[in-house]
């Protein structure tokens, strides 16, 4: 982790995005270290999935610049764009499992696409990821068989098949239980650990999310408010920062008497 | 007469665009198809499912049509006394005309409505983005199979199209109304020639190749739909685009590729 600007490995730079007359982005700035897990927070609607999609490369920016392994995504080729998503590994929001194909061979799919391995490898390496997940018994059904949070791992399976450079998490844990949820960031802790790769997770499980991250942003009103530790986070001086540090995780739950005033007042 | 007129250019920009689109992604199609690595597996499910599946509606409207023409033809030729050229008049318009045309059509409202709206969905959820971002190609993970099969079935169907077709005329007009079996053949021998062939096999080259790339591309492009293609209507709107558009897209170019080629 050092400064050398050769170890970011994706940069947002002043970009701005509109869908119609609604302003979603207005000037993100954004850095992600090589190796570093970076998770954007902010209230829902605010554009984290839509960041998470201009990373991608799927949706361009009006202005402004998304730089991937030091290229700007928006004006490279289609192939070099290609060959850029081969290091990547994605979960969607909705997980966007293909809802033809039984679980088996959603999570084969990469696999089978992408490299040459024989059927066997691909049977035992699909069977590892989904007991990896706690799915074993499920890889004959199909998604519309399948509970929403088994979908979401599912999709992680899918996105951690042929080990990626980068891993783009959108809500990993959302629609899990506790104990499934813990489960999953022991594994992304990890995988992480072995496999050195780098992260991106959009989450609202604060401050749960915090302990696995490097880098904690908060998108606010179409900004970055603030791109740093998860300890200085959360002592952040920004209003808007200590305003969503208050409410995820301050002082609703510190006594009783507060609660009952929230809920008089609402 | 402005707001008339503006109303009309937007129009045709977007007509233009949405022609420009659908170029480029034919393109981008065939390229696919020709590109290494190829994989026999995909091609064959299509195929099974383009061609193999369709046998029983062309079968039926195949022999139908012949049927039909059988029948229509033995009366109008009668009148001028030459009811011995049915089998030339059966054969000729179905191996130029009617096997090309209705068997896309079917297969239009089989396979075409069946690919845009599945296309369709998978924009619609997300899926062809999963795709492209798991670094697997749209076009020849989705597309490429689908072009070969329609490509390769159109000709199959049509050609059993017209077999079943001349069998049914055959039945109306010998069976039924008591032709002379030799003289029935005897005249399609005489009057169908190569010339005639081609161009029943060039139609439905150019049909399977048309009608899959309408549907495809209407599902694809789902979400430049005007409206937006949103939620189960937008597709189900989409859909019924593709197959009207296609089904048109099939007449006129049958049309054209007669006015050329006769
Ligand atoms: N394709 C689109 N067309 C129009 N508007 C869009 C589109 N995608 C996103 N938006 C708008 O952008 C805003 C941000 O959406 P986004 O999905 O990024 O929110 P989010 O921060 O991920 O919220 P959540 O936490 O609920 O997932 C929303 O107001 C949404 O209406
Ligand atoms: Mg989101």
């Amino acid at each position: 982790m050092s400064d050398a600007p050769n170890d970011i490995v994706i940069e947002l730079k002043d970009v701005h995005k509109a869908f119609g007359a609604q302003k979603v982005l207005r000037g993100v700035h954004l850095q992600v270290r090589e190796g570093t897990t970076l998770v954007i927070v902010g209230a829902s609607g605010q554009g984290k999935s839509v960041i998470l999609k201009h990373m991608l490369g799927l949706v361009k920016p009006e202005q402004g610049e998304v730089l991937v392994f030091g290229r700007d995504l928006t004006r490279i080729r289609a192939r070099e764009v290609k060959e850029i998503r081969t290091h990547f590994g994605v979960l969607f929001q909705n997980a966007a499992l293909f809802d033809s194909m039984t679980v088996f061979d959603n999570v084969a799919l990469p696999l089978r696409e992408r490299t040459k391995v024989g059927e066997e490898r691909i049977r035992a390496s699909v069977m590892e990821k989904l007991d990896l997940m706690d799915l074993l018994g499920a890889e004959d059904k199909y998604p519309a068989q399948i509970s929403g949070g088994m979908r979401k791992r599912v999709g992680l399976a899918r996105a951690l098949m042929l080990n990626p450079r980068v891993v783009f998490f959108d809500e990993p844990t959302t629609g899990l239980d506790v104990h499934k949820s813990n489960e999953i960031y022991r594994l992304f802790h990890r995988t992480q650990q072995q496999l050195k790769y780098t992260a991106v997770i959009v989450s609202h499980d604060v401050p749960k999310i915090f302990k696995l991250a490097d880098t904690v942003a908060l998108l606010a009103e179409g900004v970055i408010q603030g791109c740093m530790s998860p300890e200085e986070f959360q002592l952040a001086e920004n209003p808007l920062i200590r305003e969503f540090v208050e409410t995820t995780m301050g002082p609703i739950y510190s006594s009783d008497k507060e609660e009952s005033i929230l809920y008089e007042t609402l | 007469m402005v707001q008339f007129l503006e109303k009309l250019g937007d129009q045709c920009l977007h007509l233009l665009e949405q022609l420009g689109r659908m170029g480029i992604f034919l393109f981008a199609c065939l390229w696919c198809v020709v590109k290494p690595p190829y994989k026999i597996f995909p091609i064959i499910r299509q195929i099974h499912f383009i061609g193999s599946r369709s046998i029983f509606v062309i079968f039926f409207t195949g022999a139908f049509t012949g049927m039909v023409l059988g029948l229509q033809g033995y009366y109008t030729l009668r009148k001028f006394g030459s009811e011995g050229l049915l089998g030339s008049a059966v054969a000729l318009s179905l191996i130029r005309e009617l096997g090309p045309v209705v068997a896309a059509l079917m297969v239009i409202g089989r396979a075409g409505s069946a690919i845009c709206a599945e296309i369709g969905i998978m924009r619609n959820s997300e899926q062809i983005d999963a795709l492209e971002c798991m670094a697997i190609d749209p076009y020849k993970y989705l597309m490429a199979p689908k072009f070969v099969a329609g490509v390769l079935s159109m000709p199959l169907l049509t050609a059993l199209f017209d077999v079943v077709g001349i069998l049914g005329g055959w039945l109306i007009g010998v069976v039924l109304l008591g032709i002379n079996e030799g003289t029935y053949f005897q005249a399609m021998y005489a009057s169908v020639e190569w010339q005639d062939i081609k161009m029943g096999l060039v139609k439905s080259l150019v049909f399977g190749l048309l009608l899959i790339w309408i549907a495809a591309a209407k599902g694809y492009f789902l979400h430049f739909e005007r409206g937006g293609g949103f939620g189960a209507e937008g597709v189900s709107r989409t859909t019924t685009d593709a197959v009207v558009l296609s089904s048109v897209a099939v007449l006129l170019w049958d049309y054209l590729i007669s006015a050329i080629m006769l």
